[in-house]
């Protein structure tokens, strides 16, 4: 069932990323489990991944995206921002909504609507299309949606070389502020037992290579031509492509399938540096592109989230991106400001090994 | 923690989110953490809500190496009186910064990170801590990966 | 006057330290149970440390004086030298005659984590221990910006540890009588850069307790009263956030000032000293925060041995709190005990500082938000 959401004049005024600093490389986690490092740098493409540190988590990740969103979206006041949305899988708590947490924390209450919403990775793209209806229908000026997550995996399981942490945040909104116009989005989704994770268990459970044809792919390709089609584009039209990043072979292959060529989908990738972010995946890898694309230059971004869906976006870069994108840092600051750490610390700040005493 | 009943800890969680101090307007101070009263104007001054920006520099640091239960799991943490550019001293954590480059006089800014979590299930605190300030992305901004 | 020895005291609970030390002073007094007329006792915490509020009607009671008015009094670490100090003004005031003043912290039944939150309530909870100071994290913050303002190394720390151990092994009573070198406390671990375990006062058990009464009724007692010459407390600000300058206790400069006032004396005329060395920056501090040297200055009398016994300003003589120990709410009425032991010239060991006249006792609370000074002459 096609749904659609064509939105004119409404985009985003707003974007922040943030990647917490430490860093750990695939060789080091493949040395304590005795695996071939190599093989799963080829296999993955991705050489390290970004490592909260143990005061972080999903909602300081929240936290710090947001803020550099509003300095971005510096015309929007904070009683004009009429909805927040958290997107993750690793919410802090089960029950207790991150988003009232970081609204709290942005000075954003307490006339705001705010949920958390869950849909593997996607959940903030997700949110985005909320934000827009919400923005469309005239119910508010504006709405942020944050995708962030510290994402779990299972010690010694494959997810571990790129379960990672990170996040990004998106004001959507319309006016003379708008840096990138949303011209049109749609989404695909089915229930596809790709990967999950039943409630008290620990550490999620995929379906190994089930988790490409039908599951990725058949979303984000279907997915992004349903977008084409409704809008009558094709990837000729288009200047960049960002796709989810759960490991940097797959973007590449759904950029193929697509038509689109290897430079248009090289500048948005950022997971064999920063490892898959999760909910934080392609909010980044499209900030990446808005910090540095042009105006008038075209951007299509299709996320993923297991079991199974995908959101696509069709964007459009205004001339106010120029002036915007200095406001805060941009994804390439967070992606340089590393620091390396072993796996015994990685153990410690993820906390494998348990609690010490009191917490 | 002793005395970390809930309604107390959610009393001071805005000034811990969005370092919110007060201002008296009759002596234009500038007071972290928020006081109902002036100490200098007492009755003939008035306290108003004042958002600090962040910016700070250290004034004092230590590193803990002993701490109390509930920050077992952090130590060794640093501990700074950090001077906020609008005047008032505030104690917190340094993070993202060794122990080593840590410097009287030296730039931070505000961050938000959890502060606690209590044992078997409790809440999570969060709140302010400072790290170094770096602005080295502004000088020349350069987003192409 | 009397006192427990300080230290880890498994067998004696909160009541039998302060019955201990109540009994000694009575006996010595030569006085009666029925002839007290007022009791306070100073104690931090009995409520988090062992669960008991109601102290000082516990001690009363405990001591067998179970109608005595008695009530405690709290100020973090200086609960003793404030407790001197409203016994002072009840008998001072004529409203009574025999007043006894003690102080009691029993602290070890807790593990020693636990001690430390609890001590961590004599800072501001909310904003300094909230966010994980710890109580020598905050005095670090003072060493720090010392060392970086007057230039202070930390072998000059040492050698106030050295120094107060070395007193506290000729002090019985002592929680430490091992003497230590000034090597093994520059080496010894780190708790809060700079301050090192041997910068660190302990967590102790003790009660002290002495007898006050206006100077004729004294005089029925015994033929060596010790004068009260003036006991001042003051106030700063309760955390470190609030202080112009990190390296002042306001509250001890004020104190001091009010008491060598009352009692018209000078600096000079001291002989022997007690301060609140909690950890050593604090002694340094203290020292100069009272007045006897400049400020920035303090480190210049450990160059020789001007503040060890026989120097010109001996300093600690019992061990102070870091060897002597720190039962909190005692610590106050312990100092109060050694200066009256060194003007009645009955310290023994080689610890009797000679021909002492007039001394002083410095009682700090938390990180100086309340100090008490007090001047005590052997006429």
């Amino acid at each position: 069932m096609l749904q659609e959401l064509k939105a004119n004049g409404i985009g985003i005024v707003g974007y922040g990323v943030y990647i917490p600093r430490w860093r750990i490389k695939i060789e080091e986690i493949a040395k304590v489990w005795g695996h071939d490092a190599d093989s799963y740098r080829k296999g993955l493409g991705v050489e390290e991944k970004a490592v909260p540190s143990m005061d972080e988590d999903t909602t300081t990740i929240a936290v710090e995206s947001a803020r550099n969103a509003l300095k971005r979206a510096r015309e929007v006041k904070p009683d004009e921002m009429g909805a927040i949305y958290v997107g993750s899988e690793s919410h802090p708590y089960a029950v207790k909504p991150t988003a009232a947490t970081v609204a709290e924390a942005i000075g954003l209450t307490p006339n705001i609507t705010a949920a958390d919403t869950e849909f593997a990775c996607k959940a903030a793209t997700a949110a985005m299309q909320a934000c827009m209806g919400l923005v469309k229908g005239g119910y508010m000026k504006y709405g942020i949606s944050i995708g962030a997550d510290t994402a779990q995996s299972a010690p010694g399981d494959v997810l571990e070389y790129t379960a990672a942490s990170g996040g990004a945040a998106y004001v959507i909104g319309g006016g003379d502020g708008v840096i990138a116009e949303i011209e049109g989005t749609h989404s695909y989704t089915q229930d596809v037992p790709d990967f999950w994770r039943r409630d008290g268990t620990r550490y999620p459970t995929h379906a190994g290579r089930f988790t490409g044809e039908p599951a990725y792919f058949e979303h984000v390709i279907n997915c992004s031509r349903a977008l084409f089609e409704k809008l009558g584009t094709t990837a000729k039209d288009y200047d960049y492509a960002v796709f989810h990043q759960p490991n940097a072979k797959f973007p590449i292959r759904a950029a193929k399938l697509l038509g689109f060529e290897e430079k248009k989908v090289l500048p948005g990738m950022i997971v064999s540096k920063v490892g898959n972010t999760y909910s934080g995946s392609s909010l980044l890898g499209l900030a990446a592109i808005l910090d540095r694309a042009k105006e008038g230059e075209r951007i299509l971004m299709t996320s993923y989230g297991s079991g199974a869906g995908s959101d696509s976006f069709s964007l459009r870069l205004t001339d106010r991106v120029e002036g915007k994108r200095r406001l805060s840092p941009p994804v390439k600051y967070y992606m340089e400001r590393r620091e390396y750490i072993d796996y015994s610390m990685y153990a410690r700040f993820e906390r494998l090994l348990g609690v010490t005493g009191h917490v | 923690m002793s005395n970390s009943g809930i309604p107390q800890h959610w009393r001071t969680m805005r000034e811990r989110y969005r370092l919110l101090g007060a201002r008296c307007e009759k002596c234009n101070t500038n007071y972290f953490p928020p006081r109902n009263v002036c100490p200098k104007c007492r009755r003939r001054g008035r306290t108003t809500q004042v958002e600090f920006s962040g910016r700070g520099k250290i004034f004092s640091y230590t590193v803990i190496n002993a701490s109390s239960r509930a920050f077992e799991r952090y130590m060794p943490y640093i501990v700074g009186l950090v001077q906020l550019d609008e005047g008032p001293r505030v104690l917190s954590q340094i993070v993202d910064c060794k122990p080593d480059d840590l410097r009287i006089g030296m730039e931070v800014e505000a961050c938000f990170r959890k502060i606690f979590e209590q044992e078997d299930g409790g809440i999570i605190s969060y709140g302010f801590k400072f790290r170094p300030y770096d602005n080295s992305w502004a000088e020349d901004f350069d987003g192409e990966l | 006057m009397g006192m427990t020895e300080f230290g880890e005291l498994w067998d004696k609970g909160l009541k039998d330290l302060a019955w201990e030390a109540g009994v000694k002073a009575v006996e010595a007094a030569g006085i009666g149970g029925k002839d007290i007329e007022y009791i306070v006792f100073g104690n931090m915490s009995g409520g988090l440390f062992v669960g008991q509020e109601h102290v000082a009607a516990l001690v009363a009671d405990f001591m067998g004086l179970n109608s005595t008015p008695a009530t405690r009094v709290e100020a973090a670490c200086a609960s003793g030298g404030a407790a001197f100090l409203q016994a002072y003004m009840a008998a001072a005031s004529g409203m009574y005659d025999i007043v006894v003043a003690g102080g009691v912290e029993k602290m070890t039944d807790v593990g020693a984590g636990q001690a430390a939150a609890i001590l961590s309530g004599a800072m501001d909870y909310e904003w300094e221990a909230y966010f994980g100071a710890t109580f020598p994290a905050v005095y670090a913050l003072m060493a720090r910006r010392y060392m970086h303002e007057y230039g202070l190394k930390a072998d000059t720390l040492a050698k106030v540890a050295v120094k107060n151990h070395y007193h506290g092994s000729l002090n019985p009573l002592a929680h430490f009588r091992n003497r230590i070198t000034e090597d093994e406390a520059l080496s010894s671990p780190m708790v809060a850069d700079p301050l090192r375990r041997y910068d660190c006062c302990p967590v102790s058990d003790g009660a002290a307790c002495v007898i006050l009464a206006p100077l004729d009724v004294a005089r029925k007692y015994t033929d060596t009263p010790i004068v009260i010459r003036a006991v001042a407390q003051a106030s700063d600000t309760l955390s470190l956030l609030g202080r112009e300058d990190l390296c002042t206790l306001r509250a001890t400069v004020k104190a001091a000032g009010r008491a060598f006032d009352e009692a018209k004396l000078d600096r000079k005329d001291i002989d022997v000293v007690e301060v609140h060395d909690c950890f050593t920056i604090a002694e340094l501090l203290a020292l100069e925060d009272l007045g006897f040297c400049k400020k920035g200055e303090a480190a210049g009398l450990y160059g020789d041995n001007q503040t060890y016994v026989g120097g010109e300003l001996p300093v600690n003589t019992d061990g102070g709190l870091k060897a002597g120990g720190h039962a909190v709410g005692a610590t106050g009425i312990k100092q109060i005990v050694e200066v009256t032991k060194q003007l009645r010239g009955e310290a023994k060991n080689g610890r009797q500082v000679e021909g002492a006249e007039i001394g002083l006792a410095h009682n700090v609370g938390g990180t100086g938000a309340t100090a008490v000074v007090a001047i005590l002459s052997r006429r």
